[in-house]
């Protein structure tokens, strides 16, 4: 199947017939994603207000080792190389990265707004040669189903989390903090259950799929939230984002956490 | 009562050519396609376009309209911005054959090179077999294509970068994913989707799935499942081993 000959050979970066704004949404991704990158790099470098009360911020948890009650394994661990820096997000925050990072929706987000391969639809690209995700280094996106097993288990933490948040020194009780991780939660979920290689792996794999009658049931719904892939994938990101700055802001004393119960 | 519109028309050959722009009355209703066929009858009638159904289910008439792909009978004027002339010009994938008209004819030589359907042997003597509608459900929605190629024309790998040597484009993997998907289906296209048709090209940016005429869902329900069975099979020695999801 050899290459035809074609009229638009070399084309140029930004080159187009469109004349639609089709810059609008790549840089509105390339700013949105820009600066959650940035509040959560300094966050998960802070070490500090990440607790407050019954509630976690979810970019340090599950806590592995802490200085907060709700470390599972006590205190920074003397092994613990003293010229590293320390802080409980780092251990685990790069699960949730990974995840994301290689997750197919942001990969074609970021690809085009990050990259410009294409800058859009139909927009001539800044560079003649290609790789794709055929060879290294984006080869490597094939392992996202690695860090989807490993988002099971954090994702379990955060509903432990979620339910934790209903109690209070005081006994039962429901503030917007319990609000704002209950909400996190199922953001979280509808995104990572939502996932495509979670789809593929519990229904899609199946070429009679009426053979596997309780996976159908399951694959129908992952497929209802995968339709929505991208939906769940910013939500779930502001709200993880606004959980860790109510936690912090709560613990600084500069917002106040309101009980309703 | 017809109002006066502008269009850009691309006119030329296998060598190259320019936009030429063409006056002519509009009505309510009219398409694009319309509007062609009006400046080929009463100013360029060696304007060369190619349709057949008028109806968005032939695929012949497709071509690029102030730079995205579409069809040019199923792109109503009152969608556009008359106020400024509207581009219309062949796609950019293909050879022009001329003006508007493209030879698209790569498209069924790689078309070729995907194994064909081999069904497994017949469920009844009388040599016919029995299907679910849940397991024809998924590939179903793949049989809506009605090759226009809009796809093939977007899709960055082969507009851009010009792999049609290495890569076989939206429209393709579309169909190697119903035949692999089929429940009838025997034949194993894992290896050939990685290594020879290089679906790892394919860096989901979605533009195909965004210019299906027939809103085939291209990217989700059928390059990623494809992609997920090329992991499957040569990079998740964990769900083989453990059976795990
Ligand atoms: S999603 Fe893949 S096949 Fe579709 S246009 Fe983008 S690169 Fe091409
Ligand atoms: S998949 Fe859609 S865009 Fe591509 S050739 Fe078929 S109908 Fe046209
Ligand atoms: S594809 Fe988005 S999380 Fe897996
Ligand atoms: S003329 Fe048949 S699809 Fe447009």
């Amino acid at each position: 199947m050899s290459a035809p000959d074609i009229v638009w050979k070399d084309g140029k970066f930004g080159r187009t017939s469109r004349r639609d704004s089709w810059w609008l949404s790549p840089a509105a991704i390339l700013i949105g994603l820009s600066v959650f990158l940035i509040y959560a790099t300094w966050a998960a470098w802070q070490n500090g207000h990440y607790t407050y009360g019954p509630y976690i911020s979810p970019f340090y948890s599950p806590e592995l080792f802490g200085s907060s009650p709700h470390a599972l394994f006590g205190p920074r661990p003397g092994w613990y190389p003293r010229y590293l820096p320390f802080s409980p997000a780092l251990l685990i925050l790069w699960i949730p990265g990974l995840f994301r990072l290689t997750c197919y929706y942001y990969r074609g987000a970021y690809y085009k707004s990050f990259w410009a391969d294409p800058p859009a639809c139909a927009v001539g690209e800044p560079r003649k040669s290609y790789w794709g995700e055929r060879s290294f280094p984006l080869i490597l996106q094939n392992f996202h189903r690695l860090f989807l097993r490993l988002s099971y288990i954090v994702w379990g933490f955060l509903v432990y989390d979620a339910v934790r948040a209903f109690f209070f020194p005081d006994g039962f009780g429901v503030g917007i903090g319990t609000l704002v991780l209950a909400v996190n939660v199922i953001l979280l979920g509808g995104y990572v259950f939502g996932c495509h290689a979670f789809r593929h792996l519990i229904g899609g794999t199946f070429d009679r799929v009426s053979e596997h009658p309780f996976r159908r049931r399951i694959y129908q719904a992952v497929s209802w939230l995968n339709a929505r892939h991208m939906k769940w994938a910013w939500a779930s990101l502001l709200s993880v984002g606004f959980a860790d700055i109510y936690v912090r802001l709560c613990s600084m004393g500069i917002w106040h956490d309101w009980r309703f119960l | 009562m017809g109002k006066p519109a502008t269009f850009r028309i691309w006119r030329g050959g296998p060598d190259g050519g320019g936009f030429q722009q063409y006056s002519t009355s509009v009505e309510e209703g009219m398409v694009v396609l319309d509007a062609i066929h009006h400046v080929q009858a009463e100013q360029a009638p060696d304007l060369a376009v190619r349709w057949n159904c008028k109806a968005g289910k032939c695929g012949s008439c497709s071509a690029e309209i102030n730079g995205m792909p579409r069809l040019m009978c199923m792109t109503r004027l009152n969608e556009l911005d008359l106020d400024a002339p509207v581009t219309v010009e062949p796609m950019h994938t293909f050879p022009v054959l001329r003006d508007l008209v493209t030879d698209v004819s790569w498209n069924f030589r790689a078309k070729k090179t995907i194994k064909r359907f081999h069904p497994r042997l017949p469920d009844a003597p009388d040599g016919t077999w029995r299907i679910q509608q849940a397991d024809v459900d998924r590939v179903q929605e793949f049989r809506k294509c009605i090759e226009c190629f809009l796809c093939q024309d977007v899709c960055h790998v082969l507009r851009e970068h010009h792999k049609h040597d290495e890569f076989i484009g939206p429209r393709l993997l579309v169909y190697a994913a119903a035949l692999e998907m089929h429940p009838l289906d025997t034949e194993d296209r894992v290896s050939d989707l990685r290594h020879r048709h290089n679906i790892g090209y394919c860096n989901i940016t979605t533009c195909c799935r965004q210019v299906c005429p027939e809103s085939i869902t291209i990217t989700e329900n059928a390059i990623i499942p494809l992609k997920e069975r090329v992991v499957d099979r040569y990079f998740d020695p964990i769900k083989s081993l453990f059976h795990i999801l």
